[in-house]
């Protein structure tokens, strides 16, 4: 049995390095985050905060498509603050019986409103650059929610002697370290509604949460399951060991 | 697999079943086959991994088949179509984690069950055939996990499968064409992905039906053994039921927590962060990297400069695994007895991750070497190593009988369970 544990190490150890961060970059920063951990839960207060800072800052430029409007009640909103978030948005709606599409305000079952009507639209708008769907973006990143954090709170001058591209930012955890995005986020960026002193860090913070929530709205739901299912399978395990132990104890001579 | 089972003993007390067993013997059958088929007494945890790649192709088929009902085999709506299913399908998280880590587990049990037949020697007469199967049925998993990989359309599922149509233009001549005849079109595209959808539904029934043929052959000489000698009577086996089947059982339950562990807790730990960024024709990732279980394959592919030659050398590492039972020429199964062969063994094993390591790695510099030294060695192993060991090695005395063995180890062990064995 051991051989085999070591081989199932083995065989882990040998699946790893295909995501293994590069050796010459920094270290990601690694804040505490609710929901690590096997027990770990999204903090709902940091949700709602950070939905706050989506809304008020990166949905100027970011599109979320794979978000609904009524995707929001998993953060603590209710039916009515959720209407009242989607009517904040126009949409297209239609056709109507004239055969006409028209704009009406977004409701619950909308998926969010994105800023651009579409990709050139998007890249028009910022020199060629194109800002991301957040949908994914904490599972479609090596380093997941620690970098989104990093690349958040890591802009800074360049070191001197490093040559910046025109319209380029300077950000220490951005591979290459030239990213199109100016600084999106400062101290006092918005003012939150629960109160809470807008940080850089604390902004980082809550959005990174809100994304990493976006990006796997099941986890709490797979984690309790887990437990569940784990705990079962630890004792079913158990009782067909024990059954294998007496079945066999009349051709190995032990009990 | 006559039914031998009624001769002179009623399958069963109940009338119904010996009346449907009269007429479709599959009790018959399974009394054969399961009860009474006699397994070698002694063999080890090692030989749990052909029922787990067994239940892992039922589970994979299971949960592809729920998946398939959700699923949008078009470039416009397959990404979004999984997402679907990831966050309004109910527990459509679930079934698709599970069929996506279910993946990475069939290979890392097959890999095993694998080098447990070349630790082993069980491919050795009267093996042959029930080992080629077996590496027929490893052909068609690749295949299959290849085209399933695709079937999300990410940006590693479009430039993987781009990658890898395309090494069949290596091919002189007609290269070109048969790659556009694949792709349905000048480019990865629509078609593309309905054929891979289509073909990744059919491809596990088309396995399916191969392991039927390897348990047909499995049976017909019985389980090999960690000794490597035959069986030479009932006082060296037992029934496989229910020694193998609790033993299995018990096998099954430690394999299905270390599968729940990866479901539950690290369900994108052996995937790429690529593959949830929609495909985008336009735009190359920084790498392309195949899944974990086709990177030792990717480094031999990447470690000769000559595309030709590097496809031949790739799909050759497979071929070579079908003549193994001929390369090897030693008449000694089991490394226990093959003092020379069974360090051979574990460096090819170790090989084997260097070459994984290799493939996980833009060819630069130490990777460039490392991948080429790794390669020479996997086909001087199997091609220099296998066959002068056999010849010049002086293997161990063998034990004269498999109880003989098992009464050394466990002096306490009574004789032969004679009572399970009674029927034969």
């Amino acid at each position: 049995m051991r051989r085999l544990a070591l081989a199932a190490a083995a065989a882990l150890a040998f699946a790893m390095p295909a995501f293994a961060q590069d050796e010459s970059e920094p270290p990601l920063p690694h804040p505490s985050w609710s929901f690590d951990g096997i027990f770990g839960t999204f903090d709902r207060a940091a949700l709602q905060r950070g939905f706050e800072i989506y809304d008020q800052v990166c949905s100027n430029c970011h599109s979320m498509n794979l978000l609904h409007y009524r995707d929001l009640s998993a953060l603590g909103y209710s039916e009515d603050q959720i209407k009242a978030i989607a009517a904040q948005k126009q949409t297209t709606g239609g056709p109507n019986d004239q055969g006409e599409m028209f704009q009406r305000p977004a409701q619950p079952a909308d998926a969010f409103v994105a800023p651009y009507p579409n990709e050139q639209a998007a890249r028009a708008a910022h020199n060629g650059a194109l800002p991301p769907d957040l949908s994914l973006i904490v599972k479609a990143r090596a380093g997941g929610a620690d970098y989104v954090y990093g690349i958040l709170t890591g802009f800074e001058n360049p070191p001197s002697g490093f040559k910046m591209n025109d319209g380029m930012q300077y950000d220490e955890f951005f591979p290459g370290h030239q990213i199109a995005m100016p600084q999106p986020l400062t101290d006092d960026s918005v003012t939150f509604a629960d109160g809470t002193k807008a940080t850089l860090p604390q902004e980082a913070h809550d959005v990174t949460t809100f994304l990493a929530w976006a990006a796997e709205p099941k986890m709490e739901e797979r984690k309790e399951t887990g437990a569940k299912v784990l705990l079962f399978l630890l004792v079913m395990t158990g009782v067909l060991y024990a059954a294998k132990r007496k079945i066999w104890a009349d051709i190995h001579g032990h009990a | 697999m006559a039914n031998q089972a009624t001769h002179g003993k009623p399958v069963s007390q109940s009338k119904i079943v010996r009346w449907i067993d009269h007429r479709l013997p599959m009790f018959t059958f399974m009394q054969h086959e399961l009860n009474e088929y006699p397994t070698p007494r002694n063999l080890s945890y090692w030989w749990n991994f052909g029922s787990l790649a067994g239940i892992t192709l039922v589970i994979m088929m299971t949960t592809g088949i729920f998946l398939a009902m959700q699923y949008d085999p078009n470039v416009n709506d397959a990404f979004n179509s999984v997402e679907r299913i990831m966050r309004d399908v109910p527990w459509g998280w679930l079934i698709r984690y599970i069929h996506m880590n279910g993946a990475s587990l069939f290979f890392i049990v097959v890999y095993i069950h694998i080098f447990r037949g070349l630790y082993f020697g069980s491919y050795k007469e009267p093996r042959e055939l029930l080992w080629m199967l077996g590496v027929v049925i490893l052909l068609l998993m690749m295949a299959t996990a290849f085209m399933g990989y695709v079937l999300p359309w990410g940006q590693m599922s479009y430039w993987g499968a781009t990658v890898i149509t395309n090494l069949f233009s290596a091919f002189p001549g007609v290269g070109s064409d048969i790659v556009t005849w694949l792709w349905g079109g000048f480019a990865v595209g629509n078609p593309t992905l309905n054929r891979f959808f289509s073909l990744h539904y059919l491809l596990p029934f088309i396995i399916v039906g191969v392991v039927i043929l390897h348990l047909i052959a499995l049976h017909q000489h019985g389980s090999n053994n960690p000794l490597g000698i035959d069986r030479k009577g009932p006082q060296d086996s037992i029934p496989f039921h229910p020694y193998y089947t609790i033993k299995d059982s018990f096998g099954l339950g430690v394999f299905l927590i270390i599968y729940a562990l990866l479901v539950f807790y690290w369900p994108n730990l052996l995937g790429d962060p690529q593959n949830y960024i929609q495909a985008n024709p336009l735009q190359t990732p920084p790498e392309i990297v195949p899944e974990w279980y086709f990177l030792p394959f990717y480094a031999i592919l990447r470690s000769i400069p000559n595309k030709l030659l590097g496809v031949c050398a790739m799909f050759g590492s497979i071929i070579t695994l079908f003549l193994v039972p001929w390369l090897d020429t030693s008449r000694v199964r089991s490394a226990f007895f093959r003092p020379v062969y069974k360090w051979v063994f574990w460096v090819l094993v170790f090989d084997c991750l260097v070459l994984g390591w290799v493939g996980a790695h833009r060819p630069e510099g130490i990777y460039v070497i490392e991948g080429r030294l790794a390669t020479i060695y996997f086909y001087l192993h199997f091609y220099i190593l296998m066959p002068l060991i056999g010849i010049f090695e002086r293997p161990l005395p063998l034990p004269t009988s498999i109880a003989e063995a098992v009464l050394k180890k466990h002096p306490a062990a009574p004789a032969p369970a004679s009572a399970a064995m009674g029927r034969h």
